[in-house]
């Protein structure tokens, strides 16, 4: 029998420079769309719970050392120690000072220091609550880093044994491990840590990292020869070359990540930071400018009421969600199964411009199903789809059993071949046995598979030139057949299809070419309406094949890609990376093979399959541990909503100090300039309520936001200009109105207050 | 009031604008964009020892600003120190150090504050060598700086950002000289004196004696207004009738002061290659302009009160000859410009009105502001507005292909804070240092309570945005606001220009990202209107309190 070979058919020239090869025994392609994905997982909505579970941790994040990096809660941190104080010293100093010309109420001062306190321990909630999504993931992956026992093989030789079968090993703890070590794990062991294989093959249980329960094959040498501490061989014996250094492993990363300790700014993230504290820096002058100048003709503001101004006035909500935005921006992409090496590549998901993808796996089902039968003139098709049937009877790949399969369809059916099970395939109807034969498998050098039978007929199939060199050894092709061959060659290439030459040589050597089967490549379903999704939002789709040009048209064509890259071999591939940045764009790609190393490198996005070698994982900066290439899709999605939410919530913010400043203004100095209370549009009850009410509606709109922070806002794949209108209604004019009413509803509670 | 007379008015200024917009903007994009050097700069490159070719990076560009004018203020100060020896000095003597100082910086910084009545204190040789040479590179410096800037976005991957020099040269020589020429021309024939005579003595027809004051006038006229500077060659600046005699000639000066800010977005729409961009910052400023104007207008149109209600609008302190519109749209221009030029006194408008023009000044005079000066601080705001969109949209925001990253994000951040924390830390330090207060309470103020703070607030609101204009009604020839005004426009001038040089530098480097369908275009009016909201939030937060306390206060009580 043939053994398994994960090499395309030769039919399509140059082929085996497509990285993602076809009918992997550990994942078939086809069966991305059946499995289910882990994600969404499961997850309480967020609620009461939450808040009270983060409480000790915002309670923690009070130390000024922590704050000290958030400048902008920092300032209302200070400004509650202040107001405490004062609080506190009041009743010693004659009650509470007057402000702005009219008196304070008792408790006042109580209330503002209450209050701000109240809005840093929401701002640090969001933060906790952000993180403690992550956290529950962290432990569960911090499980499986628990010390194992490594079985290090001392000085081993790979050439003279290869297997380690002979060599001595030595007990070792796998936190001990160093990078370069050897070790052997058995059937029913934990891998100590991350590592190529060298020798063997083995299932793993990968699904502490995966989550998928389903075991995957890792062997030595190839594309799928990496394994990762933690997960378990389930059959066999493997030799690992550990590739990771002590603390550094897959892992430890994956655990810092989510628990948001690796979480570094992002460029956008410190531009915003940097605008946020130059507001900060504008409010606290005009705070800090006020009562010099009030003193002049008007009356001073207490130092309450000051600070009150100045928390309402710095943008304190989008200050105090902000790191909670970040964390729950990388806590969706886990969400997602996919691991972000760092916040700055989630940031550049959103700016990506260019998605190179892969057309196996990623926009056809990577397997090219037999679609038609063209037989030459003068050959009956019946005796063509026998030949191409028997042909593939020993060929396991996709390609092999859909031509079988299509065979069986136009009434040519063959039962299992020698002996084994064949009266139970002769139960079908019209199937006869299958003649007794040895199956030639597919090779690099022959580029052709077949059938030699026992009564010395031959039967081929294979790349259009191999079959013809082949049926010329036993004499020449006429022209005209040659030509008419050609047509039909040339007709399924254009098509986007791939020709399979199907030949046979009778007994008396006598070799003829009998017709052509056309393989077809079958695109997913709905790809191009998400194409022209990803043109909207200004993202050009460009697919990397190994076909010829004329296939790879057709099929960029009916999926409906902007360009394509054909007979791509991974220079081409990282040549394309490199124009396309040099005209400015930001491309994001996703490979698994070590010769997508250099391009995952080089990409601003490079997703790595988690199936892929570790050398593909290194270099990108994203690992998706489904393994599912169009997930690059989801990906720029997330990047986007990440921007949008901060974008968002900061238009909020400095949208609502409208409101507050018609609130807060025409109190301060009421006393002194009661014509002011033309200002007080919201006819708020008391100049103090007014004060109480703006600062009581900052601290809770924190809270009412943090769902939506940690949710995202939504994005909806539309152009630039119709995304900014809508969420400059709905965050910038929605943000002017909102706290009209929601300060008015509280100052109608407060006011109830004796004295307020 | 003639509504019609006013509506013929704005429709004749904007007409003329309108056809000013084109040609000029597009010969100024020549001017700076050329290779050929003419006979006249060729001498001065040899004299300083420039090469025209040479390009400079944004530190060497700003080398060149600051070194320039700092000679600007000594020499400017050194003239007025030695007055009594110049010729023409109409036996004037030498100006006080403080005023000395005032004087030299509010000239060399394009604001043209005047702490002092010209005519009793300047002499024809410092008014001509010294101010009026200001007058022309101030202004070409202002421009300077912001085709510096049009060039960082204009230009991809590229380490300068032109030569100062020859930025410089080119200001004066190829647009301000001739535009001032013909100005000149048209201004004596609409009855503006121009000569070197001395005060002539008039007995009136009531027996009363005049001293009637002569001098180059018009030539200075001319270039105060199209240079945005606004320092009068009289007290009361345009509102003397040898300065502008007729209502047209008021029109006219109008047209002077708006030309070149106004036609500069089709300078840097036509240098980035794309109109569309220019049309939208030119949308921007006018609708700002279009907007302030008819509020004034209306405020003063409907003055309350029993003196306004029988006048049939407020007319204290307007121009008699020209009425209320002429004197809104003066005062609008020349604030909404950084101008600073008169015809009206702002001081004796409405409570409400008089905050008008100084929110204008507080928009950072963007609308269209100073010549350079206005269109790099309404560049600096669109990248604040367009970071914001940026974000909203789900990208990194992108200004004409440059993305705005955390560098220019912090510049554009510094530029918007240094005028709002000088005018209010000058305000506040009037009122907060004891001994200082004292000497503004009793010497400076004329007109104690919330007005007098107001004139103290317009004082460093004029001089921080290096408008020059006066609330009138403020003594500001002490040494505290000599010196406070003075600090006030030196920071608020090169501080602001710094950043700017420093932003057209990092954006000149960048490399340009091409424009997908994700990218936010800059040129519809949704930007448009955003960019006039973020200039309008920006402004309103900073400064609403304190203007409560001043013409809002007083207006609503």
């Amino acid at each position: 029998m043939s053994t398994i070979t994960p090499t395309t058919h030769a039919g399509a020239p140059g082929a085996s420079g497509s990285s993602r090869a076809s009918g992997a025994p550990d994942s078939p392609p086809d069966e991305h769309e059946r499995r289910p994905h882990r994600h969404p997982k499961p997850r309480a909505p967020f609620g009461p719970r939450q808040l009270v579970a983060a409480l000790p941790g915002a309670l923690r994040k009070l130390d000024p050392r922590q704050m000290w990096r958030n400048p902008v809660m920092f300032i209302v941190e200070v400004g509650a120690a202040l107001t405490t104080v004062i609080a506190i010293a009041e009743p010693f100093l004659g009650g509470p000072a007057s402000s702005g010309g009219s008196a304070v109420p008792f408790g006042f001062t109580w209330a503002i220091a209450g209050w701000l306190c109240l809005t840093v321990i929401f701002a640090n909630l969001a933060e906790s609550v952000a993180e403690g999504r992550g956290k529950a993931q962290a432990d569960t992956l911090r499980q499986t880093r628990t010390s194992t026992v490594a079985h290090v093989v001392r000085n081993y030789d790979g050439a003279a044994d290869p297997g380690a079968a002979h060599a001595a090993t030595t007990d070792a703890s796998s936190a001990d491990l160093l990078l370069g070590d050897v070790v052997v794990v058995s059937a029913g062991e934990l891998i100590p840590g991350d590592g190529d294989i060298v020798h063997g093959i083995a299932s793993v249980d990968e699904s502490a990292i995966t989550g998928e329960s389903a075991p995957v094959v890792r062997e030595s040498g190839g594309d799928r020869s990496a394994v990762t501490g933690g997960t378990r061989v389930l059959s066999d014996r493997i030799v690992v070359r550990i590739t990771s250094k002590p603390g550094e492993t897959f892992v430890d990363r994956m655990i810092a990540l989510v628990e948001g300790a690796a979480r570094q700014k992002t460029p956008n993230e410190i531009a915003l930071n940097i605008l946020l504290a130059s507001l900060s820096i504008v409010f606290v002058v005009v705070v800090l400018t006020l009562n010099p100048i009030a003193s002049y003709a008007a009356s001073p503001a207490s130092i309450p009421v000051l600070i009150a101004l100045l928390v309402c006035l710095i943008p304190t909500t989008i200050g105090g969600l902000l790191s909670a935005i970040g964390i729950a921006g990388m806590d969706r992409l886990v969400q997602q199964n996919v691991l972000a090496m760092s916040g700055r590549a989630v940031e550049a998901a959103g700016d990506v411009t260019t998605l190179l993808l892969d057309k196996t796996g990623t926009i056809t089902y990577g397997n090219r199903r037999a679609s038609a039968f063209v037989p030459l003139p003068g050959v009956e098709e019946r005796e063509l789809v026998r030949a191409a049937a028997l042909a593939s009877l020993a060929d396991p790949t996709p390609e092999g059993a859909s031509i079988v399969e299509l065979a069986a369809a136009r009434g040519m059916a063959f039962g299992a071949a020698d002996g084994a099970g064949a009266a139970g395939a002769a139960d079908a109807a019209g199937a006869e046995p299958a003649p007794a034969g040895v199956a030639v498998p597919f090779t690099a050098q022959t580029r052709m598979s077949g059938l030699d039978l026992a009564d010395g007929t031959v039967v081929r199939k294979g790349a259009g030139s191999a079959v013809t060199a082949w049926v010329e050894e036993s004499g020449r092709i006429p022209s005209s057949v040659f030509d008419e061959l050609q047509e039909r060659v040339d007709t399924i290439s254009d098509g986007g299809g791939t020709p399979l030459v199907v030949a046979v040589r009778d007994a008396a050597g006598d070799a003829r070419v009998l017709g052509v089967v056309h393989l077809k490549d079958v695109v997913k379903d709905g790809l191009s309406d998400r194409f022209a999704e990803l043109r909207s939002m200004g993202i050009r789709a460009v697919m990397i094949t190994g076909d010829n040009p004329r296939t790879a048209k057709a099929i960029a064509a009916e999926a409906g890609v902007d360009d394509y890259l054909a007979e791509a071999t991974p220079e081409d591939k990282l040549a394309l990376i490199k124009r396309e940045q040099e005209g400015g764009n930001l491309v994001a790609m996703t490979g698994d093979g070590t010769n997508d190393a250099p391009a995952l490198a080089q990409a601003d996005v490079g997703v790595a399959m988690n199936t892929g070698t570790s050398a593909a994982k290194e270099a990108g900066n994203m690992v998706d541990l489904d393994s599912d290439p169009t997930k690059l899709i989801d990906i720029v999605r997330i990047g986007k909503q990440l921007l949008i939410t901060r974008g968002a919530l900061t238009t909020f913010s400095i949208a609502n100090d409208v409101a507050k400043y018609f609130a807060i203004i025409p109190a301060m100095f009421a006393g002194v300039f009661p014509g002011l209370a033309v200002l007080n549009v919201m006819q708020l009850s008391s100049p103090a309520s007014a004060v109480l009410s703006a600062i009581i509606f900052n601290a809770i709109v924190i809270v009412v936001l943090i769902p939506l922070a940690l949710r995202g806002v939504k994005y909806r794949p539309l152009g630039a200009s119709a995304v900014l209108g809508r969420n400059l209604l709905v965050y910038g004019l929605g943000g002017i109105i909102t706290p009209f009413i929601g300060i008015k509803l509280i100052d109608l509670v407060v006011g109830l207050l004796p004295g307020f | 009031m003639d509504v019609l007379f006013a509506v013929v008015q704005a429709a004749t200024l904007a007409l003329i604008l309108a056809l000013l917009y084109r040609p000029l903007g597009d010969y100024l994009a020549r001017v700076y964009s050329t290779d050929r050097d003419w006979k006249v700069e060729r001498g001065l490159y040899r004299l300083i020892g420039v090469d025209p070719r040479t390009e400079q990076s944004w530190p060497a560009y700003l080398r060149g600003v600051l070194a320039f004018s700092a000679v600007g203020v000594l020499l400017v100060y050194v003239l007025q120190r030695a007055q009594t020896v110049l010729p023409y000095s109409l036996g004037l003597p030498p100006v006080p150090e403080g005023l000395s100082f005032n004087t030299a910086v509010s000239f060399v910084t394009n604001t043209n504050w005047q702490s002092y009545s010209p005519e009793l204190t300047m002499g024809y040789t410092v008014q001509l060598a010294g101010l009026a040479v200001q007058n022309f590179v101030s202004a070409a410096v202002g421009i300077a700086v912001t085709i510096a800037l049009v060039r960082g976005f204009a230009r991809r991957g590229s380490g300068t950002i032109g030569n100062f020099w020859v930025d410089l040269f080119r200001g004066s020589f190829r647009l301000l000289l001739p535009l001032s020429v013909i100005g000149a021309i048209v201004l004596v024939v609409g009855g503006v004196i121009q000569n070197f005579n001395g005060f002539t003595e008039v007995t009136t027809l009531a027996g009363g004696t005049q001293h009637l004051p002569g001098g180059p006038v018009a030539s200075q006229e001319v270039v105060k207004l199209l240079g945005t500077n606004g320092g009068g060659f009289f007290n009361v600046n345009s509102a003397h009738p040898f300065e502008n005699p007729t209502a047209w000639t008021s029109l006219f000066q109008n047209v002077l002061m708006l030309a070149i800010p106004f036609a500069l977005p089709r300078t840097f729409g036509t240098m980035v290659g794309s109109n569309r961009q220019g049309t939208a910052i030119l949308a921007v400023m006018a609708t700002l302009f279009v907007v302030s104007l008819t509020a004034l207008t209306a405020l003063e149109a409907s003055g309350s009160g029993t003196a306004p209600e029988l006048a049939g609008g407020a007319m204290e302190g307007k121009e008699q000859r020209f009425g209320i519109f002429a004197s809104t749209l003066f005062g609008s221009t020349s604030t909404l410009t950084s101008t600073g030029a008169v015809n009206s006194m702002h001081d004796s408008y409405t409570a409400l009105g008089g905050m008008l023009p100084m929110l204008n000044m507080m928009l950072g005079e963007v609308a269209p502001g100073g010549v350079g000066s206005g269109l790099y601080g309404m560049l600096v705001l669109a990248v604040i507005a367009v970071f914001i969109a940026g974000l909203l949209v789900g990208r990194t925001p992108e200004y004409l292909g440059k993305r705005i990253g955390p560098r220019e994000i912090k510049l554009a951040s510094l530029y918007i804070l240094v005028t709002p924390v000088l005018v209010l830390a000058g305000t506040a330090l009037s009122f907060a240092i004891p001994g200082v207060r004292e000497d503004v309470e009793s010497t400076s103020i004329w007109n104690p309570g919330v007005h007098g703070m107001s004139e103290v607030l317009y004082a460093f609101t004029s001089a921080s945005n290096n408008n020059g204009s006066a609330f009138a009604g403020l003594t500001a020839n002490t040494p505290w606001f000599n010196t406070a005004l003075g600090v006030a426009m030196l920071l608020g001038r090169f501080i602001p220009i710094v950043l700017v040089l420093a932003l057209a530098g990092s954006l000149a480097a960048q490399d340009k990202v091409p424009a997908t369908a994700g990218t936010l275009p800059t040129h519809r009016p949704q930007f448009v209107g955003l960019l006039v909201g973020v200039t309008v939030l920006v402004t309103a937060l900073t400064y609403f309190p304190v203007l409560t306390l001043g013409p809002l206060a007083e207006g609503l009580s």
